[in-house]
């Protein structure tokens, strides 16, 4: 029987299904309880035409098959998710929502959803959104779905908007400290400047500029600094989590969610991407306190550690948030089936009567 | 429940002389923008603090009173059409810009702040809120929240859920949370993409964060004339096709024109098909490098008429133009209705071939203004309020575009929402267990169904009785609605 009707007939049963894609990702948001089935058979793009930019897989397609065949026709995925293997599917991809440096500039993942189908607790396929970029009939449940880890239903195929390939890029190396970059940053963020990435790592300054090579030349010779060499292999490292600094092997990886402007001696980022957004840290094994941390800078933490056993990793909710939250999950799995363990412990198995 | 008891429930918590209950003080706000809706409140209340809007809420959740949410009463779909057994909570006197952090480029703004006011206060700052819905010298961005608002520069810088970072909402309980943040992205679920574009039907929206852009260096339009409107699509495809995404990028019918012309004078061609605008935008040296490769493909494609605005102000008039299309139209006919459906871009030969077809058939003109560059139709249909036959013709017609719409791969609402106005048309585009679905997500927000009831999502039994409806042609749509 096809996959998603065994997923259905499963779910329509009240039998616990948990879903996985490329398995790349399993070490964030919490283990699953359930014995994962994956999606990988699932696989093919529905639908691609360019001129539309608009791309719908099945969800098991391999991000590496979206991306080659986005490359033929000169576009991209706007958002730049990052590859964490071989295997990394589109449904994983949206599932857990990560977007590369180019989502300062050009959105995330969840803003270049434009559709998507799922199975919901209940065991219904369902179609959420659709493939034109202008769409507000009914509840947005294809972008609430992204960064869902799948605990809102299984996704099945999704439709995201594409973009051309910029026709230059080019990157500037300013060598300078990360406060002295994020001030810049403040400085150039109030230009029209086609900034495409702005990143601080090992004591220097990155901007990648894109689009028309006239208005990437000029806004370089405004920006300054030198023209980096091997700009595209920069950028896949620290899109991909690659690059030597990322693999720390005692202390535990976190990545802190702020707003761009904090102050850099706020935390002791040995990186930050989207212009000062996504800062990246260490702390040692065991130690959670980048959650508060986080909290009193306003924005949030993910636990990145590959080896970290208990709990989600995932910032704490704030009483209002969470309740709402577990009621959402509630909506769209009744009886707690889908992807147990993921994301919100205990909203699997809460019983919520506000 | 007596008008008597719910005043004076809602007077202990909100100052006597702004709730309203006398005839003459709630026909004012007896419809939005849609005028061929239109239901007297029960209560119009003019909350001034947040205190008040949540003693509203825990004062109706109480007595099971439906309430509506009001902005500045523009949208298009009678999403703030008033509940006639219920309140109308108008967040007019919202109206302050509460922070302007220019270094973060964020604006925290209250609901009841006008669209344009927000770009207008950080002007001197170089900066701008990108999404401008074409009233948005009226509109508010708490309606804007309410139904995820775009404007002609969609393609390029997003719609509203794309450049807002947080929302402070009321829940039906009267509680308030934030959802989003400072920061690009939340924990837990993405509740703010949720809120955006519900319609009014979670929560009452009290305080927003808006991204701010720093405005262009320079803006460019190109506008180009054809003699058949396959060509001019085709060239929207050949735009893209070669990498570039313009500011803006709108289509106009000859009806449209003809119309627009006669009114504002922006120097169209009257002999036109099809009239594109083309805006580029960015740094001076991008825009004249872009400009010159989108001229070239007009020519390629087609175009018999290419003029670039010379100067700020031409560039404004041509603008105007497009701008005007609605009351242009509204001079040449006693009353239009005006479509939102969105279609893949590749189908638009068809779908024009097919409304002419209909306008034909149902004895009406049509002019259409497009969105071209993301698909999104706004064909007007011209009618006469006073013509009862008419009046059902132009409806029968604007039902039967979304449809063709949906049919295409397309979306029945693309920017201006359900509200009353599409509700029936929702039952084509989703099937009963996706509606459901919506259903359950609304119960999850508010269980007793407070905020904005019957708005759109409809009910089964609802789409049943469409279903019928459309066997048995000849029956009135929306029974329990009063017509015009």
């Amino acid at each position: 029987m096809p996959l998603v009707e065994t997923l259905c007939e499963r779910l329509t049963a009240r039998e616990p299904v948990a879903v996985i894609g490329g398995n790349t990702k399993s070490f964030l948001a919490g283990r699953l309880t359930d014995e994962p089935v994956s999606m990988r058979d699932h696989a093919g793009i529905v639908n691609y035409e360019p001129t539309e930019l608009v791309l719908t897989a099945k969800s098991g397609t391999t991000l590496h098959e979206i991306e080659s065949c986005l490359r033929d026709a000169r576009q991209m995925l706007p958002f730049e998710p990052p590859r964490l293997g071989e295997s990394s599917t589109i449904g994983g991809v949206m599932a857990s929502g990560l977007s590369g440096p180019r989502r300062m500039h050009l959105g995330s993942a969840r803003d270049c959803v434009l559709g998507v189908r799922l199975i919901n607790g209940l065991g219904q396929h369902l179609k959420f959104g659709g493939e034109v970029m202008k769409n507000v009939a009914g509840y947005d449940l294809s972008r609430l779905s992204v960064g869902a880890f799948g605990t809102l239903g299984v996704l099945t195929e999704v439709s995201v908007k594409v973009l051309p390939i910029p026709e230059k890029e080019q990157t500037q190396k300013l060598e300078c400290s990360q406060a002295e970059a994020l001030e810049m940053l403040i400085r150039i963020g109030r230009r029209p400047y086609p900034v495409s990435a702005a990143s601080w790592i090992n004591q220097a300054l990155y901007i990648r500029l894109s689009g028309a090579a006239s208005g990437v030349e000029s806004a370089a010779a405004a920006i300054g600094g030198e023209v980096l060499n091997a700009a595209d292999q920069f950028w896949s490292e620290l899109r991909d989590m690659s690059a030597q600094e990322f693999k720390s092997s005692d202390r535990w990886l976190w990545r802190i969610s702020v707003a761009p402007s904090t102050p850099t001696d706020a935390l002791d980022a040995f990186c930050f991407d989207w212009a000062g957004g996504q800062r990246w840290i260490t702390a040692p094994a065991n130690d959670y306190s980048p959650f508060e941390l986080a909290s009193r800078l306003g924005g949030h933490a993910i636990c990145f550690d590959r080896h970290r056993g208990e709990g989600t990793g995932m910032q704490p909710l704030e009483a209002g948030i969470l309740r709402l939250n577990r009621r959402v999950k509630q909506a769209m799995d009744p009886h707690g089936l889908i992807n147990r363990g993921r994301l919100l412990e205990e909203a699997t198995h809460a019983n919520e009567s506000c | 429940m007596e008008t008597g008891q719910l005043v004076a429930a809602l007077a202990a918590g909100v100052q006597s002389e702004r709730v309203l209950f006398r005839e003459q003080d709630t026909a004012p706000y007896e419809c939005d923008g849609l005028t061929m809706f239109k239901a007297k409140p029960k209560v119009v209340v003019l909350p001034e603090t947040r205190d008040e809007v949540c003693h509203v809420l825990k004062t109706c959740k109480s007595l099971g009173v439906p309430v509506v949410a009001r902005g500045a009463g523009t949208g298009l779909s009678g999403g703030a059409l008033p509940h006639a057994d219920g309140v109308l909570l108008v967040m007019s006197k919202f109206s302050k810009i509460l922070e302007i952090d220019e270094e973060a480029r964020i604006a925290r703004v209250e609901p009841g702040v006008r669209n344009l006011a927000i770009s207008e206060a950080v002007s001197h700052l170089d900066l701008y809120y990108a999404p401008d819905p074409s009233s948005q010298i009226a509109c508010s961005i708490g309606g804007n929240i309410a139904e995820n608002s775009g404007g002609v520069h969609c393609l390029k810088y997003g719609l509203t859920v794309h450049n807002v970072l947080s929302v402070t909402i009321a829940l039906d309980d009267g509680s308030i949370v934030t959802v989003g943040s400072d920061a690009l992205d939340s924990p837990g679920y993405d509740l703010l993409a949720l809120t955006i574009g519900s319609e009014g039907l979670l929560a009452v929206v009290l305080e927003i964060t808006v991204r701010l852009l720093p405005k262009p260096e320079e803006m460019r339009v190109v506008m180009a004339a054809f003699d058949d409107v396959t060509k001019a699509g085709d060239s929207v495809g050949n735009i893209i096709a070669a990498g570039i995404i313009p500011a803006g990028l709108e289509m106009m019918d000859g009806p449209a024109v003809a119309a627009v012309e006669d009114f504002v004078k922006a120097g169209y061609p009257l002999d036109a098909e099809a009239l594109l605008l083309c805006e580029v935008d960015g740094t001076k040296a991008e825009v004249a490098d872009e400009l010159a490769r989108v001229e070239a493909i007009l020519k390629e494609s087609g175009a018999t008429m290419l003029r670039i605005a010379s100067n700020e102000e031409e560039r404004l008039l041509f603008w105007k133009g497009r701008k005007s299309a609605f009351p242009a139209v509204g001079r040449i006919s006693p009353d239009y209705y005006c479509m939102d459906g969105t279609i893949p871009r590749k189908h638009l030969s068809l779908v024009l071939r097919r409304m002419r077809e209909m306008s034909e058939r149902y004895g009406l003109r049509c002019a259409n203004v497009f969105h071209a560059g993301d698909g999104n139709l706004h064909p007007l249909i011209l009618f006469d309020a006073n013509n009862p036959a008419e009046v059902k013709r132009a409806e029968d017609f604007g039902a039967e575009i979304l449809e063709l719409s949906v049919e295409v791969g397309g979306t029945i609402t693309g920017e201006h929402g359900v509200g009353v106005e599409k509700i029936n048309e929702m039952c084509v585009q989703f099937s009963s267990d996706e509606l459901t679905q919506f259903h359950s997500m609304k119960a999850a927000f508010d269980p007793t169904g407070i905020l904005n009831p019957g708005k759109a999502v409809p009910t089964l039994s609802r789409c049943a009785e469409f279903g019928k409806m459309h066997i048995h042609h000849g029956q009135m749509p929306h029974p329990e609605l009063e017509r015009f």
